[in-house]
């Protein structure tokens, strides 16, 4: 049984690609501790297992060995179907593209997540505009994202990514397609909002201008956890 | 998850509008060329058809089709006559004849020569003119088409007269007949009269018409005819299948007509197909991304399933619209009158149009099926 003082627990994980000759090693026993209340940034050069590690973290890939508990559910041993019930409920994402549906307005894009859930359209939409408003986006939430600017995209992918009050939030990148200001506030939103007492929030970053945002930098390395600096 | 998916097929207007073109043009080009087709066969067996009044059709027992007929003896009308079951039975000649117009010029003709006490074969709507003057001297009735075909652009005129086999005829009426196949006038006259119009020929009677008496079956009485005269006797079906049959087996109007359709279902199916799947392609990401947030990948064939269908029955619709608006601008034209839309095949092109759906369904399905949901990362 896992305490709940973490939100992601993970044990001597490894994860392989490819077969043979074309076998590559992404991480390498990699033991982590995700806490609630806090941001956690992933850091490290590209290709270190970033992206590989919050894959696991957030059910998308599973690890070849190794333990991954999120939320107190062992993700390593859930099977497909109940992995995706338990990413559409407690997990948020926010990419560094955005993904935002070209054909919806920026309410729907933030009411997706409540749609997958199976609330009416309408409840869904009113509940998106409310989370919209919260990242300050009142005033667009009939706009397309063709009519969104960079960051405007980006923040209707953080309410999107909230409207369903997940216990979990990953971030890939979020600031990458951004120019320094619209970082800068995207991450100040992030840290206002979506850091709360029962919710954990990783962010995987290249940006060492946002690393002040963070409550925990972890550092990778060729697949491997190089350092953990600030609080546990 | 429905509504979402429309939104993302209708969000594309140019793929949008490419896919229902797509299947647009299928159903348009399968639909209407299935119906010319079935028109045309069914045209080659027309007259079979026109003659409501006799159900058996009785003719030498080397006949392969309708046109392709020849005489009998007059004494196999009486033998017809004494086979049991047989109501009554009457002459009819059907052939071809050439005639001359006054101002010289000569047309080919189908002539029919009807019973002269019963008229048996003659035509059951007349448009201008009395079914009864086909018993005044020389008399004949042309068909609608056949009249606009002789005399083009100009108003029915009675009385008109031509030269057949360089006897005198005489215009006593215009009436409704169905499109034979070689688009030839039809005349309807009196066996008497058939005599002198038609070259001297050692039997002039193709067909002997007969009705079975009540409580026999027409196809009874058709193998009893056969096995006490040893002549071919049809039902009014058996006679139009065996016809059809030889049209479909010894011309090339199935190949053709099959090579316009395979090429209809091959372009709808290429195009809808190609277009389906870039718009798949090109939203990989986004179907990535719902699949990280937690749809299933039953959910998300459900939502391609709903494009394709949508995009299906709208393409088929339209198509089957302009395929009814193709045959109702043509109806005025007097070839192409009588050819419509079947409905054998709105519903063998709506089959067709499904397979091309699910095909290229299948194409998109499979391209999200493998998707990984960490693609969202890359």
């Amino acid at each position: 049984m896992v305490a709940m003082e973490q939100s992601v627990l993970c044990r001597d994980l490894n994860k392989e690609f490819g077969s043979g000759d074309m076998r590559t090693l992404a991480l390498r026993g990699v033991d982590l501790e995700v806490h609630p209340g806090q941001m956690t940034l992933l850091v490290g050069p590209s290709g270190c297992g970033k992206t590989t590690l919050i894959s696991i973290i957030a059910g998308l890939l599973y690890p070849t060995s190794g333990e991954v508990t999120v939320l107190g559910q062992p993700l390593n041993r859930m099977r497909n179907g109940n992995l995706i019930a338990f990413r559409g409920k407690e997990i948020g994402f926010v990419f560094q593209q955005y993904n935002l549906l070209p054909a919806l307005t920026a309410a729907e894009n933030a009411a997706v997540p409540l749609l997958i859930a199976g609330w009416p359209r309408a409840k869904a939409v009113e509940k998106a505009k409310s989370v919209l408003a919260s990242v300050g986006l009142a005033n667009r939430v009939n706009s397309f994202p063709r009519q969104l600017s960079g960051g405007q995209e980006q923040r209707v992918a953080i309410a999107r990514a909230l409207v369903h009050e997940p216990r979990l939030l990953v971030c890939d990148e979020p600031t990458a397609a951004l120019d320094a200001q619209s970082g800068q506030t995207v991450m100040e939103l992030l840290r206002k909002v979506a850091v709360q007492p029962d919710r954990a929030v990783i962010v995987v970053t290249h940006d060492n201008r946002v690393l002040k945002f963070g409550d925990r930098i972890v550092t990778m390395s060729d697949g491997r956890i190089e350092r953990i600096e600030g609080r546990t | 998850m429905s509504w979402i998916a429309l939104k993302m097929l209708m969000g594309d207007r140019a793929k949008f509008l490419g896919l229902i073109f797509g299947v647009t043009f299928a159903t348009l080009l399968m639909t209407q060329q299935i119906s010319i087709f079935v028109g045309i066969i069914k045209r080659t067996a027309s007259q079979i058809v026109d003659v409501r009044d006799a159900d058996i059709w009785v003719m030498d027992n080397k006949v392969r089709y309708i046109d392709e007929v020849p005489g009998l003896p007059d004494m196999d009308l009486h033998r017809v006559r004494g086979v049991r079951g047989v109501a009554w039975a009457v002459r009819l000649y059907k052939g071809q004849v050439r005639a001359r117009l006054p101002d010289g010029n000569f047309r080919n003709l189908i002539l029919f020569g009807l019973d002269d006490a019963t008229l048996v074969g003659a035509p059951k709507e007349m448009l201008a003119g009395d079914l009864a003057d086909l018993r005044r001297p020389d008399a004949v009735i042309i068909d609608k088409a056949g009249y606009e075909y002789m005399w083009p652009g100009e108003p029915w005129v009675l009385g008109r007269e031509l030269e057949l086999n360089d006897r005198r005829a005489v215009l006593v009426g215009v009436c409704k007949a169905s499109a034979p196949f070689t688009t030839l006038p039809i005349l309807y006259t009196r066996y008497s009269s058939a005599s002198g119009f038609v070259p001297k020929e050692r039997h002039l009677m193709t067909f002997i018409m007969a009705q079975p008496e009540e409580g026999h079956t027409s196809s009874e009485v058709c193998r009893r005819i056969e096995a006490q005269t040893e002549l071919q006797a049809l039902t009014r079906d058996e006679f139009f299948g065996k016809t059809v049959r030889y049209f479909l087996s010894s011309t090339g109007i199935p190949v053709n007509f099959g090579i316009t359709i395979g090429l209809g279902f091959i372009v709808g199916a290429a195009i809808t197909g190609q277009t389906f799947y870039l718009f798949t392609i090109e939203n990989l990401k986004q179907f990535g991304a719902l699949k990280a947030m937690g749809v299933s990948n039953l959910r998300l064939i459900g939502m391609i399933l709903t494009q394709g269908l949508v995009v299906g029955l709208l393409g088929y619709g339209i198509g089957l619209g302009l395929t009814a608006a193709f045959f109702e601008a043509t109806s005025g034209i007097t070839h192409l009158a009588g050819l419509y839309m079947t409905f054998d095949a709105a519903i063998g092109v709506g089959a067709a149009v499904l397979v091309i759906i699910m095909l290229t369904a299948l194409l998109s399905i499979r391209r999200v099926l493998v998707l990984e949901p960490a693609v969202v990362f890359r």
